[in-house]
């Protein structure tokens, strides 16, 4: 169901005019051809040109797969535009295809009348059995409902590096910034960003930058010399009207790091990273290791449990102590986060989520941890839950998280995804200068007359932070219950269950200060109301965002929720959804925020549901919005289908 | 070790308000008052000391040292002690666990903070026994332990401390028993050891385990199984009657005997604490045909990880300036002028 998006209506069988407000472009080769360099560099370039854009890298979950199989195409789709742009796209417009694998894999998606490139190079005998084509898709006819353009890419690259006297097998190597050169010609982008990156790239090896300089300057050339015969035009989008500012691109890993920086440096602390090796949050650690001269102190713990009892440890010792990991990992550190409850330590878990349940889709998104993050330790144990809905909110969700850890000496969990940790989008660079401060202050004296008392608490509920090393304030800690104000172990009925009542007191207490829940498009305050809220929490901001867009432009009375306070929500929350007929809550799992809904406020929320990995498009979510207007009753709500024509495909991660 | 300046205290200043809540007459109780002992014999600041534990019996130890103190969760300890020790390596970190919280379910974290060689000192109280959860067998029982879960007699091959501690890359490996005299002495080597301090405590468990170490460690008559091992000195015990010396031709460690005080004519071994090949002969050493290997077995301090750490820190950061703005701005970047407009 190769839905015409409705920001592409004007979007035609004879494929694509000379101003499309919007374009989506996917990249598709082997894991080995370099697909999400080029995406990553062609995003790039298409941000310098001031559109406004949305990607979706999609990565098969082994590093190298079997060259030319199915289950080995990586694939990296860019959507761009002069207007707002939501979503990576629902369906491309163009389709670059690097080898017959890629092109099998991903023509389904492909919009009628749209244009294939590809590289007949790659269209051997040998890869086209191994993509399973009993016939030359390029010869025989099937693509005759799309414009093709299909060449020796290959053969042109070795021609274009061949003065740097590199092998066939390393030419060939270039044969993505070939590509990347004709793509860059196509929507009239300027080269030197990327040589600039391809010499600081390889500024010990400048051969392999000339090559590579070389090979992406005759992508551009071919470019010019076909317009004038084949199907390929030079296509012109107008950027995007735009605050005025400084902008750069950002991934929500990047962007979760540079919050927890910036987080410790509103909270005047040096930060103590605990992580271990696990997809997709490892990107986190990366960053995170090379910005030391923030006080910036990271450990690559033995494993998942270690990592965050490292953290804690360093919460403990004064530092403020961060983890991260996806699932699994988080599974494993459930415990510690319950000592961390218990004796009431500050600390930040950022979960990037995945596909589960176990190891599950490592490198597809979902978010079916929603349950884990609310419920999932032992005992009674709340917890602050907080949610990013692109990548660059996950900067400031970082910051929020940062400063409720410190500010109310509690774990906090910061969730993410997938999509939003490998997602890449613009990004207005923030002045730090518009965060409030919010410095620590350690507890160095007694707190009650003589006596120092390491749980008395203050008016939000939180325990003093004493740092060991501080004379005269010794004292013990522990995930023993302890007494309500000496914090020495104490097992009786009456303090247990006073001690139960403040731990949940204190994170409850939290969503009488956050901003009153707004309604991210549709009437607010006093007006907000009607007939249907779609109600949503991190990374569905972008689809949700456009179909409401959509539908409310056609007249139907649905407005756009998007929640980022998960636990505790804001107080005004229950008042707010009671104002609407219907709530639709769409979500990456089987359900889990409408429960979360139903349980706080006993709220009709309905499901609607997609588990295939997959994002939601905004088609899905139009047509699931349609259902509230169209006067049938009982249709509503319920589960997507997979969707064969989305990234990522079917065939791109089985077998 | 990382108290620059000593500090004056007594055993009292190290005692807390608490009531001790071990077993009467568990071995524990001696060794919390060798600790105490100790801490003013080597200058310890209270404010400046941190007593880290697990779970198990062993790891209620910080509660009755007035001093700081964390009781974690089973088995992670190292973990926490490594990350305090990163975050403040002036702290003067004593970790406390047990052979199940220390081998059983935190093997990997107590594998992973002695091959790091964070500093500070682990003591490892090795009752051979899961106390505080009615008896069980543990990692260290021996075969043929018979206990609620190992009815018929525990059929595990039982785990040797000392030899995983060296195995793990320890680069100090000591040795004592709750209630020996020398424990103080064992725990000041540790102390004055820059580097993750291994000290093995054989701990007498008397309500579910009782008496099992008495072949060495009983209060009477079994010092001749003891074997103090001193740097510098022979391989001496039962008085000097007996030594260790090398089989050339095996080479293992042999039981020979000393005539008339002449330990060199009978070859026996002189202690080098930094032979690290003689070391793993001692861990190795079975009790019975040999006595029990006591005191400082290994000692041969490298560079820590938390001075590591900083120091990469240090150079990371060198020239550099924590420049916020400018992080968040790096890159390609472009600028948008004009007027500011709300998106479509």
């Amino acid at each position: 169901m190769a839905t015409v998006a409705p920001n592409d209506a004007d979007l035609t069988q004879d494929g694509l005019p000379a101003n499309p407000e919007s374009v989506v472009v996917r990249f598709a080769g082997d894991s080995g051809d370099g697909m999400q360099l080029t995406g990553g560099q062609f995003t790039l370039s298409t941000a310098l040109a001031g559109n406004d854009l949305a990607t979706f890298p999609d990565f098969p979950a082994e590093i190298r797969a079997p060259q030319g199989t199915l289950f080995g195409v990586s694939a990296f789709q860019i959507n761009f535009g002069s207007r707002e742009i939501n979503t990576a796209g629902d369906a491309p417009d163009v389709l670059v295809a690097m080898n017959p694998a890629a092109l099998k894999v991903n023509l389904a998606a492909l919009k009628p009348g749209g244009l294939i490139i590809a590289d007949t190079g790659a269209f051997t005998k040998r890869n086209l059995d191994k993509a399973k084509y009993d016939a030359n898709p390029l010869e025989d006819g099937s693509l005759a409902k799309f414009d093709v353009l299909a060449f020796d890419i290959s053969e042109k690259t070795i021609e274009a590096v061949k003065p740097y006297g590199l092998g066939n097998k390393d030419a060939l190597r270039s044969k993505n910034m070939w590509t990347l050169g004709l793509a860059l010609w196509m929507f009239d982008r300027p080269r030197e960003p990327i040589h600039d990156w391809l010499r600081g790239k390889f500024k010990s090896k400048p051969d392999i930058a000339d090559a590579n300089i070389a090979a992406l300057d005759a992508g551009h050339a071919y470019g010019e010399t076909a317009e004038l015969s084949g199907p390929l035009k030079q296509l012109h989008i107008e950027p995007v009207p735009s605050d005025p500012g400084l902008y750069r691109t950002v991934t929500g890993a990047e962007a979760v790091s540079l919050g927890l920086v910036a987080g410790a440096q509103l909270a005047e602390m040096p930060m103590f990273f605990g992580g271990y090796p696990i997809t997709p949050a490892s990107a986190i650690l990366h960053h995170l290791a090379r910005l030391k001269e923030f006080d910036v102190t990271t450990f690559q713990a033995e494993d998942e449990i270690a990592a965050i009892c490292a953290a804690i440890g360093a919460s403990y010792a004064g530092s403020l102590g961060v983890t991260s990991s996806s699932g699994p990992g988080i599974a494993l550190k459930g415990e510690a986060m319950g000592l961390a409850i218990m004796t009431e330590l500050p600390l930040v878990i950022v979960n990037s989520q995945r596909g589960g349940p176990s190891t599950g889709l490592p490198t597809k998104t979902e978010q079916s941890d929603l349950y884990q993050a609310v419920y999932g330790r032992n005992g009674d144990a709340p917890m602050p839950v907080i949610a990013a809905s692109s990548p660059g909110d996950a900067f400031e969700c970082a910051i929020e998280a940062c400063r409720i850890a410190v500010q109310y000496m509690t774990p906090v969990m910061l969730l993410t995804d997938g999509y939003i940790a490998n997602a890449a989008e613009p990004w207005k660079v923030p002045d730090p200068a518009d965060f409030a401060p919010f410095p620590v202050e350690f507890l160095d004296q007694p707190n009650d007359g003589e006596n120092f008392l390491p749980y008395k608490r203050d008016g939000k509920g939180a325990r003093p932070w004493v740092k060991p090393g501080t004379p005269g304030l010794m004292h013990r800690i522990g995930g023993i219950e302890k007494h309500e104000l000496t914090g020495n172990i104490d097992y009786s009925p009456d303090n247990h269950q006073r001690m139960t009542d403040a731990r949940k007191n204190k994170i409850d207490g939290i969503a009488k200060e956050l901003a009153p829940q707004g309604v991210t498009l549709g009437p607010d305050g006093d007006d907000a109301g009607g007939k249907l809220a779609v109600v949503g929490w991190g990374s569905t901001f972008g689809p949700i965002r456009r179909a409401v867009d959509n539908c409310r432009r056609k007249g139907m009375d649905v407005s756009h929720i998007h929640v980022r306070h998960i636990w505790p929500m804001p107080s005004n929350t229950g008042e707010l959804l009671r104002k609407y007929d219907n709530i639709l809550v769409p979500e990456m799992n089987t359900g889990q925020f409408k429960t979360v809904l139903r349980d706080q406020f006993l709220v009709d929320a309905q499901p609607l549901t997609k588990t295939s990995g997959q994002p939601f498009q905004i088609a899905e979510l139009e047509e699931a919005i349609g259902k509230y207007f169209d006067g049938i009753p009982d249709n509503e709500g319920g589960q997507v289908l997979v969707n064969d024509d989305q990234l990522p495909s079917p065939d791109g991660g089985a077998e | 070790m990382n108290a620059p300046v000593k500090i004056e205290t007594t055993l009292k200043d190290w005692e807390t308000d608490q009531e001790v809540r071990w077993c009467p007459g568990c071995g524990d109780y001696a060794i919390l008052k060798a600790v105490q002992r100790t801490l003013p014999q080597l200058g310890a600041d209270p404010a400046n000391t941190v007593f880290i534990s697990g779970i198990g019996c062993s790891s209620r130890f910080p509660y009755y040292v007035e001093s700081y103190g964390f009781h974690t969760i089973h088995g992670r300890a190292p973990a926490f002690a490594t990350g305090a020790k990163l975050a403040n390596p002036e702290l003067d970190i004593w970790l406390v666990t047990g052979d199940g919280d220390g081998l059983s379910i935190g093997g990997n974290h107590l594998m992973h903070v002695l091959r790091r060689n964070v500093n500070m000192q682990i003591m490892l109280f090795n009752n051979e026994i899961y106390g505080l959860t009615k008896g069980q067998a543990s990692p260290t029982s021996r075969e043929g332990t018979k206990s609620p879960s190992t009815p018929i007699g525990s059929y595990d091959h039982p785990a040797r401390p000392a030899a995983f501690a060296l195995g793990a890359g320890a680069r100090f490996v000591g040795r004592g028993f709750d209630v020996s005299k020398n424990l103080p002495d064992v725990l000041k080597a540790a102390h004055g050891h820059q580097g993750a301090a291994f000290i093995e405590i054989f701990q007498n468990c008397i309500v579910y385990n009782k008496d099992v170490f008495n072949d060495f460690a009983a209060p009477k008559g079994a010092e001749d199984q003891q074997l103090w091992l001193e740097n510098g000195q022979p391989m001496l015990f039962a008085g000097g009657a007996k030594g260790i010396a090398l089989n050339h031709d095996t080479l293992s460690l042999e039981v020979v005997d000393v005539t008339d005080g002449d330990w060199e004519a009978a070859k026996v071994i002189v202690h080098d604490v930094t032979n690290r090949s003689i070391a793993h002969m001692l861990v190795e050493m079975p009790f019975g045909p040999f006595p029990m290997a006591l005191g400082v077995l290994y000692d041969d301090p490298r560079p820590t990880f938390e001075a590591a750490a900083m120091a990469e820190k240090a150079a990371a950061s060198e020239g550099k300036e924590a420049n916020l703005a400018k992080l968040l701005g790096k890159g390609q970047t472009w600028t948008v002028s004009g007027t500011a407009q709300g998106p479509v």
